[in-house]
């Protein structure tokens, strides 16, 4: 193609495309900096509540994830099940997942772990409750309820 | 450029490819990121004791009781209540502007408790949860305003704290009965 024009003008009239990779790079660059990378494959369907009064949160590394919803494939049943990691679980693994989660961290870090709560909206409170109380049997503290930005509804 | 004047062949390698290479890793960052969704309700739970609670004597004026039933219904100091009159309700519960005998005394003795059904369900929950953050974030809010004229979290960090200190943040949960387990 560049060449068939160029044979037929000699004036290089086209815009010059040397500085694309540049430009691909700068995305991809921005790209890998503000990327998470999918540690789990979800197991469960997780439609978040909304809220208006949400936190960041930081430090990733310190945080453990508990997922709570019904699962995405019908021969599991429509019933909530928790996932952790890349499994399903139940209540009674928690409290392991979390001593195991903080065997991980350097000593000092292990008050600062949070717990997020990923939870689908139409799950009943009777399950995120016994999960709290593992919770709380294991000293995990610290949980943060993850939901969307939603508008204030007063 | 300067080696194309000297010579034509073309000896250097070509970086024509070089966009596709990149495009192919953007592509892939592209697939495997996820936005957000790290944003949430922070709370703390209390510790876990193995013998029942102390009956701490509160006032009964000092509390205010939230209940929701597994038909997600509110009851608010003994009245039903909607979800959305839950803030105001709760911000004029713990200023008690006006000095009412069955509000709370002061910021620092409001209790506010909450107990949900095992049936609840879990938006409901976290709406409740949401709206007395907000109460609390909104007397915060006013109280930075009044004293320093900017906003609570606009705040260095001790005067944060003495906003804090004079409205602590005190949501009891209660553990959750089943009473809706028939319906």
């Amino acid at each position: 193609m560049a060449k068939f024009k160029k044979q037929r003008s000699a004036a290089s009239a086209e815009i010059s495309t040397a500085s694309l990779p540049d430009i691909i790079f700068m995305l991809l660059f921005f790209f890998m900096v503000t990327t998470v990378m999918k540690d789990t494959t979800l197991k469960v369907k997780i439609r978040p509540p909304e809220a208006t009064e949400v936190q960041k949160l930081e430090k990733k590394s310190l945080v453990s994830y508990i997922y709570l919803g019904p699962p995405m494939q019908a021969i599991y049943g429509t019933e909530p099940r928790i996932q952790l990691n890349d499994a399903f679980a139940e209540v009674k693994d928690i409290q392991p997942f979390i001593i195991s989660e903080r065997e991980k961290l350097d000593e000092k870090l292990i008050p600062f772990m949070t717990t997020s709560l990923r939870v689908d909206r139409k799950t009943k409170m009777g399950i995120v409750s016994d999960i709290k109380q593992q919770l709380r049997k294991v000293n995990a503290l610290k949980v943060n309820y993850s939901t969307k930005v939603g508008l204030s509804k007063s | 450029m300067i080696r194309k004047k000297k010579d034509r062949s073309p000896n250097e390698i070509n970086a024509g490819s070089m966009a596709d290479i990149a495009f192919l890793l953007l592509i892939f960052f592209l697939v495997t990121t996820t936005m957000d969704m790290d944003k949430g309700i922070l709370i703390r739970l209390p510790p876990w004791s193995e013998e029942d609670p102390p009956d701490v004597k509160v006032i009964d004026r000092n509390t205010f009781i939230v209940l929701v039933n597994a038909r997600d219904e509110l009851l608010v100091e003994g009245d039903r209540a909607e979800i959305g009159d839950l803030k105001d309700m709760a911000k004029e519960f713990i200023a008690n502007p006006f000095d009412r005998v069955t509000l709370a005394e002061s910021p620092l003795k409001a209790v506010i408790s909450l107990k949900n059904d095992r049936g609840t369900s879990y938006d409901m929950y976290i709406q409740i949860q949401n709206e007395l953050k907000a109460a609390y974030n909104e007397l915060r809010d006013e109280e930075a305003l009044r004293r320093y004229g900017i906003k609570y979290a606009e705040l260095d960090k001790d005067r944060m704290k003495l906003i804090k200190k004079a409205y602590p943040q005190i949501i009891s949960e209660a553990e959750p009965e089943d009473a809706g387990k028939q319906s």
